[in-house]
């Protein structure tokens, strides 16, 4: 009973955390106190931290190396974009972006399962390299991608645009290489922080369920958890799954910032998934929370540096080579140990402990 | 009719006939030692026993089922639960979280109950707890349940490796070397626990040992093995005292 206090409190601290760094954001907001370049930044923040939050799912609970998350960020993208620009007039804006977030979750969630049934027999190492592969060959068919509607219906190739054969008052939806051009722009900071709480109410909820227990299980020990009865499979792709999916919505959300969404290597390629796998790294792994804060932190930090102009990326990259080696290290986990907020918390309530006995 | 019943138990790797017509009858509340020396192919046999190989040949009956060929999570399901020779424990968890995903098939809520905690999920949790903590305090390790597994001291990680297998509620366990890297006094100690969960949980216990000790002090019954064959079975005294064991054992 005392445990299950415990894991509930920590869970607040981390929901806490995310509202006040909400608040403060939109008191600046309200003060003038945030540049318009900061100001842009605010969405993306939001989608980095669903994405890392979604990857410790799978790399830090279930403990298998995943390097396609971008790829399920991207089916998530073009789903909710699509079903966004098919009811641009048919639907007000705030139950079409809702439906767009569930559909680019289920979307997601769909090829996480089908990527996941052959990908989750391989172990380590290969599985990492075959999710690798998955996520740029997601990203390459987005490419080639033409759907267009008209009023016979939709029409759909992997040609070129023409050959889709619409009348003249047919529409191209996605158009290949140039994508989907013309998304509402529904997401916003607020919708991105609300999200961002769901995200980690699902997780944090689920790793201390019986589902995650098992999925740790399995992660510590896979032979013990089969002797025990845990359906390793089932357990495998359900995180999978899940954080596919929720790597979907990050999708969605990322769509609905831009006005043109194109499949490029920056934003769809592996060059993404490998920087959410340094949020989840360098956040610690299995540490929800670590996700978030690194995230936030790795992604302000170049524009902080701004200043800086050439030397930036150079310092970035100094930095984060710094933070992996000394924020792991055993006196910096002592240090924190010792002035974390959990135990200047209960150092508080001993007090009030006594008092109640 | 025996809980566990074996008959013609064969598999080879490659070339090498690693458990060869062996056979095995336990009955109920049995506690029945399988000896030999290394390599003999004890282990093997757990293995097959519990599904992590595929037997070449041979039958495997519990408490009447076949179960000969099925997969471990289904040979766990039907009631045989193992330990680890080389201690497996969810080491990042801890020790009370790590019998409690032992009960994992014995206690249920939906995936959504979980995600969005209901009074299911409160009320089964709450029983799992109370569960997990009963089999803790057989073993002793109530006090360390919010330690993780892999801070408890080398006896007690044996021990959370028993009660863990205890919460999958078999009706044979498997013990591989319980007493392995244990001292005389924590050795004495595992007798006596052994005797314990026979008693109180009306097991039937398949342990595979080296400690002689052991095996003469708590089996009523043994198999020896050499060389994946059957050297000699039957009654603990007359096996030990057998002249090819002895000679197994000690050389010519």
């Amino acid at each position: 009973m005392n445990k299950m206090n415990k894991t509930t409190k920590q869970n607040m601290v981390t929901y806490a955390i995310v509202i006040i760094a909400y608040i403060i954001v939109m008191l600046l907001g309200v003060t003038g106190h945030i540049s318009s370049l900061m100001e842009g930044l605010l969405v993306p923040l939001c989608i980095y931290v669903i994405l890392a939050v979604s990857l410790n799912l799978v790399v830090g609970i279930l403990g298998e190396l995943s390097l396609g998350h971008a790829g399920f960020m991207c089916v998530g993208a073009f789903a909710g974009s699509f079903f966004s620009m098919c009811t641009k007039e048919a639907m007000p804006s705030g139950l079409r972006f809702l439906l767009a977030l569930l559909i680019g979750a289920a979307v997601a969630a769909v090829f996480g399962i089908l990527i996941g049934i052959p990908v989750l027999r391989l172990r380590g190492d290969y599985l990492a390299i075959v999710t690798l592969a998955f996520g740029e060959i997601i990203k390459n068919l987005m490419n080639v991608l033409y759907i267009g509607r008209d009023e016979t219906g939709f029409h759909f190739s992997m040609k070129d645009s023409m050959a889709l054969g619409l009348s003249p008052e047919g529409k191209t939806i996605i158009n290949g290489p140039q994508g989907i051009t013309g998304t509402p722009h529904d997401a916003s900071f607020t919708i991105g922080v609300v999200l961002i709480l769901l995200t980690l109410f699902m997780i944090l909820n689920l790793i201390h369920s019986r589902d995650g227990r098992a999925i740790m299980a399995i992660r510590d020990n896979r032979i013990a958890a089969e002797s025990i009865g845990i359906n390793v499979t089932k357990y495998k792709l359900m995180a999978f799954t899940l954080s596919a999916s929720i790597a979907g919505v990050a999708g969605v959300l990322y769509a609905h910032n831009l006005s043109t969404l194109t499949a490029l290597p920056k934003n769809f390629g592996y060059n993404m998934s490998i920087m959410i796998l340094v949020f989840v790294v360098l956040g610690g792994i299995g540490n929800i929370r670590g996700s978030v804060i690194s995230a936030v932190v790795l992604t302000l930090l170049p524009e902080l540096l701004r200043g800086l102009s050439d030397y930036r990326m150079l310092i970035y990259a100094v930095v984060l080579i710094a933070m992996m080696l000394f924020n792991w290290s055993p006196k910096a986990v002592t240090f924190r140990e010792r002035y974390s907020l959990k135990r200047l918390l209960s150092r508080k309530e001993t007090p009030d402990n006594h008092a109640a006995q | 009719m025996a809980l566990l019943d074996v008959q013609n138990l064969c598999i080879s790797f490659g070339g090498l006939r690693a458990v060869d017509d062996f056979e095995i009858h336990i009955e109920k509340g049995q506690l029945y030692g399988l000896i030999g020396p290394n390599g003999a192919g004890k282990t093997t046999v757990f293995n097959l026993l519990t599904g992590v190989y595929r037997p070449n040949e041979g039958i495997i009956r519990l408490d009447g089922t076949d179960i000969t060929g099925k997969k471990t999570i289904e040979i766990n399901k039907a009631g045989i639960a193992r330990t680890f020779q080389n201690i497996r424990l969810f080491k990042g968890m801890s020790v009370l979280d790590n019998v409690k995903v032992g009960l994992h098939n014995h206690y249920r809520y939906s995936s959504l109950a979980g995600i969005l905690r209901t009074p299911a999920y409160r009320r089964v949790e709450k029983e799992m707890d109370a569960r997990a903590m009963e089999l803790l305090e057989v073993f002793d390790l109530h006090g360390e349940a919010s330690h993780l597994a892999s801070n408890l001291p080398y006896g007690k990680q044996r021990k959370l490796e028993i009660a863990r297998a205890l919460a999958t509620n078999p009706k044979l366990l498997l013990l591989d070397e319980p007493a392995a890297g244990m001292n005389p006094n924590e050795t004495r100690e595992l007798m006596d626990t052994i005797r314990l969960i026979r008693d109180r949980f009306d097991m039937t216990i398949l342990l595979i040992e080296h400690d002689m000790k052991l095996v003469s002090g708590i089996c009523e019954a043994l198999t020896v093995l050499n060389f994946g064959r059957i050297l000699a079975q039957g009654g603990t005294a007359a096996v030990l005292n057998d002249p090819q064991v002895i000679t197994a054992y000690l050389g010519e």
